[in-house]
């Protein structure tokens, strides 16, 4: 043993020593918690400097980043109304993550699952452009993203025109064979709400004929959904009587 | 005693002089400037700001380093040289000795947040300045009785110095770890995620609040740095009790 007994450590010191750490303790208790304020966040680093910044691990810092955001969208006990950030800012540091780790999916879905949805129409829609954009860039994996914006656009933005715009854009542009087929046919049933029955129907029958769709029970779902679309376009042509 | 330790502390102060620490802080903080000029120029706007935040912060981070190896390879050499035992046989308590060091390196920290401040001198106003170098005065003292305790008590340049930057490290991202958490985007409900919680806030109850210390923002943002008597009073706090430790260590080794 290379130590000495704690007797040896003059007395005064060993009362000290606990003083001190009971001094310290009771500092940072009666220190105020800390606090997420919406106007601290600051815009991110433009992307030259973060690739800097990022020493050779972009994903890492990438997943510091979206941490870092996150860490403004709580404080204890109360979330900040995410509709108190600024949302330009919000969107330049999930496009700035999304720059650095063009594979993570976290910072759409903070924005698709959180910050669209605030109370607010205009920061709503501004969130859906963020997944939509974004959802260009990389149709086969940011799909799911947009299909959760169409249907926030369908219900909560009471926006039919626009839901069928991202609907049309997953058809489109999500063609990986691990897209499902509820995605790419979402566009039809938004042109059946929209009262584009004959339009539905033509779509329904292409992708009837196709032969894409293979499971029975999903080509029986099928053929029944254009049965009513067919029953529905009738009874919604004025007879000619 | 205190005559003796300022003794100890000034020929610490030679040690640095002698060492040609002011050279290597020089040489560090004009590559810092340089940076931060390519900083300036790449950016799109606020090039100014760029330029004063990137300068603060890499400096800020570069004067822990700097100073932290500095005490760590000046002790581990006292230590190899017998230096120490040396002292220790005269009539010089451990504690004046550990003292005489610890303002010795101290005085070696406030140098260097002098010459900070100055290499920021042109990129910022005067006013926020002052406030950020006697911040980083207190960081760099508070640094200098950290890496004075860990390498009494590890011995040795590598494990001082790792514990050093994980500690420093660690300090200055406690709140937003704190924030993350408490975040209830989390269950509050699950067990786990409290137990997470608590361990996390005894953990910074443990720590120096160093976030609250040498803010970038009181350089690129006109404010008053209320802070800056809170880290007065917690580098008198955690240095002291820093010391303490220190000497309880040095009291107990067998030399």
């Amino acid at each position: 043993m290379n130590e000495r007994r704690i007797g040896s450590v003059p007395r005064p010191l060993r009362i000290l020593l606990p003083t001190l750490l009971a001094v310290q303790l009771t500092f940072s208790l009666l220190q105020p918690r800390p606090q997420a304020r919406a106007d601290q966040l600051s815009p991110p680093p433009p992307l030259p400097l973060a690739r800097v910044m990022t020493a050779g691990e972009p994903i890492a810092f990438a997943q510091m980043l979206t941490l870092y955001l996150q860490a403004f969208d709580n404080q204890p006990g109360i979330s900040i109304p995410f509709a108190a950030l600024d949302y330009d800012t919000v969107s330049a540091w999930l496009e700035r993550i999304l720059d650095l780790d063009p594979r993570a999916q976290y910072p759409l879905m903070m924005a698709s699952q959180l910050y669209a949805e605030v109370p607010d129409e205009n920061k709503r829609r501004q969130m859906f452009d963020l997944v939509y954009r974004k959802f260009l860039e990389d149709p086969d994996r940011r799909w799911p993203w947009l299909a959760h914006v169409a249907i926030m656009a369908k219900h909560r933005l009471k926006d039919l025109p626009l839901a069928l715009h991202y609907a049309q854009a997953i058809s489109t542009y999500a063609t990986g064979t691990h897209v499902p087929h509820w995605a790419r046919q979402m566009r039809i049933f938004l042109y059946e709400d929209m009262g584009e029955f004959e339009t539905a129907k033509v779509l329904l029958g292409g992708l009837l004929d196709s032969g894409v769709v293979t499971d029975p029970h999903e080509i029986h779902f099928l053929i029944e959904q254009l049965n009513r679309l067919s029953t529905a376009d009738k009874s919604s042509t004025p007879s000619g009587n | 005693m205190l005559g003796k330790a300022l003794i100890i502390a000034r020929f610490t102060l030679l040690e640095a002089v002698r060492t040609r620490l002011l050279w290597v802080v020089l040489i560090l903080f004009g590559a810092l400037y340089f940076g931060s000029l390519f900083i300036q120029h790449i950016s799109v706007t606020e090039s100014a700001r760029m330029q004063t935040g990137f300068l603060a912060a890499t400096i800020r981070f570069a004067a822990v380093i700097v100073l932290s190896l500095h005490v760590a390879s000046s002790m581990v050499r006292e230590f190899n040289d017998k230096g120490i035992d040396l002292l220790l046989s005269l009539d010089l308590p451990r504690a004046v000795y550990y003292v005489g060091k610890f303002l010795g390196f101290a005085g070696i920290g406030i140098a260097i947040a002098v010459v900070a401040s100055l290499a920021l001198l042109g990129a910022t106003s005067v006013g926020g300045l002052v406030w950020w170098a006697i911040s980083l005065a207190f960081e760099l003292v508070l640094i200098a009785a950290l890496a004075l305790f860990c390498v009494m008590t590890f011995a040795q340049i590598m494990p001082a110095i790792s514990f050093v930057l994980a500690f420093y490290l660690l300090a200055r991202s406690m709140s937003a770890v704190r924030l993350l958490s408490e975040s209830p985007l989390l269950s509050q409900s699950d067990m786990t995620n409290r137990v997470i919680a608590h361990a996390v806030d005894a953990l910074a109850w443990c720590l120096p609040n160093l976030d609250q210390f040498t803010a970038t923002a009181w350089l690129v943002d006109s404010g008053t740095p209320n802070a800056l008597a809170i880290v007065a009073l917690q580098t008198c706090i955690y240095a002291g009790l820093l010391i303490a430790a220190g000497l309880f260590d040095l009291y107990r080794k067998n030399l």
